[in-house]
């Protein structure tokens, strides 16, 4: 099977490229449902690679390419349960997400995300998986995970700190702010900017350029300079489940699913 | 560099463009969540506009309680 249509997300492998549609309204949340077709797309992918020399990942929605976490699924699910057991089912949530963003991180394609609007917190981490990021001017990065008492837990920092300087990391993880597409440039994080839905396209004729190249010295050449920093991600969900039983966490989740103001995306 | 009724008029003026709102029924004092029909992940593609139309940098922490375009035009003065 060269190709999937799902409820949250969809791919389809044409012309040795593998493009990953992610359509999950209302901005890409990644909760349960994600989380499972994003396995099977990981399975997928470990098949179909030799047919292949470049994944791209992008977001059909108008809001952006992933907002992040479902929070409002967190949130339900972890008031149903008794804290223990609450932590037991983050923890194992996070295993699950790490292996399939560690399957996408060193998968022996080139991996573009082409980028737009929100990016923020686990979706900001799943561009971080890819080798290039291509945003359109519209993208904004952010990691808003301290606003609710938590770190990013989806890889995030360890992959951050694999690609970027520690100020600019710190930056980001402690303001919670936002960077915009050309900041994000600035920095090193973001490959082009590009025009307001230029992302895709753009994207594809990059993808379409590696085709020229041999591909097992390619998939060499990034294991060579890429490595998956395994022990820290393993570190980021110990301390994630860690902070997760804090009070912060519960106050600052319902907060934000019970608010009713305009700014629950803003600090 | 524009003086602040300057950068008070351009901020109007992008947002009635972007949001498709006409420019005559957006004033100063205006919430601009209610006035525009926008919510935060919209405020924040408005935030990129301003960004990218003044050459600055605005962290969101900026706009904590921030919801008038006039105070908006006070954080972006003070960035120019």
């Amino acid at each position: 099977m060269n190709s999937f249509q799902g409820d949250t997300l969809s791919w389809e492998l044409r012309d040795g490229v593998v493009e990953l549609a992610l359509h999950r309204d209302a901005c890409n949340e990644i909760g349960s449902s994600t989380l499972e077709e994003l396995e099977e797309f990981a399975t997928a992918i470990e098949r179909v690679e030799n047919d292949a020399h470049a994944l791209l990942i992008y977001s059909t929605l108008k809001c952006g390419f992933c907002a992040g976490a479902d929070l409002r699924e967190l949130y339900r699910r972890s008031n149903e349960m008794e804290r223990g057991v609450a932590v037991e089912g983050v923890r194992e949530f996070l295993e699950r997400i790490h292996r399939v963003l560690n399957i996408i991180d060193s998968a022996p394609l080139t991996t573009i995300a082409a980028v737009h609007g929100v990016t923020f917190g686990g979706g900001f981490e799943l561009a971080l998986v890819c080798d290039l990021i291509i945003a359109d001017k519209t993208a904004r990065f952010c990691f808003p995970e301290l606003r609710l008492g938590l770190i990013p837990g989806f890889g995030g920092i360890p992959r951050l700190k694999r690609d970027m300087g520690n100020a600019v990391v710190r930056d980001l993880l402690l303001t919670g702010r936002s960077f915009n597409a050309s900041k994000a440039q600035s920095t090193g994080l973001v490959s082009q900017v590009v025009g307001e839905g230029e992302a895709l396209r753009i994207a594809r004729a990059t993808a379409s350029q590696l085709r020229k190249f041999d591909r097992a010295t390619a998939a060499a050449a990034k294991k060579f300079i890429k490595p998956i920093p395994y022990e820290d991600l393993r570190r980021e969900i110990d301390l994630f489940c860690e902070l997760f039983v804090q009070p912060a966490v519960q106050n600052g989740l319902r907060k934000f699913v019970e608010s009713t103001e305009a700014q629950p995306y803003l600090p | 560099m524009a003086n602040p009724e300057q950068t008070l008029d351009e901020i109007l003026n992008l947002s009635a463009t972007h949001f498709k709102v006409p420019r005559e029924k957006l004033r100063p004092d205006d919430d601009f969540f209610k006035t525009l029909h926008i919510d935060s992940l919209q405020a924040l593609d408005l935030l990129t506009k301003l960004e990218n139309h003044f050459g600055i940098e605005l962290p969101d922490y900026e706009l904590q309680g921030v919801s008038d375009f006039r105070t908006l035009a006070g954080r972006i003065q003070s960035r120019l």
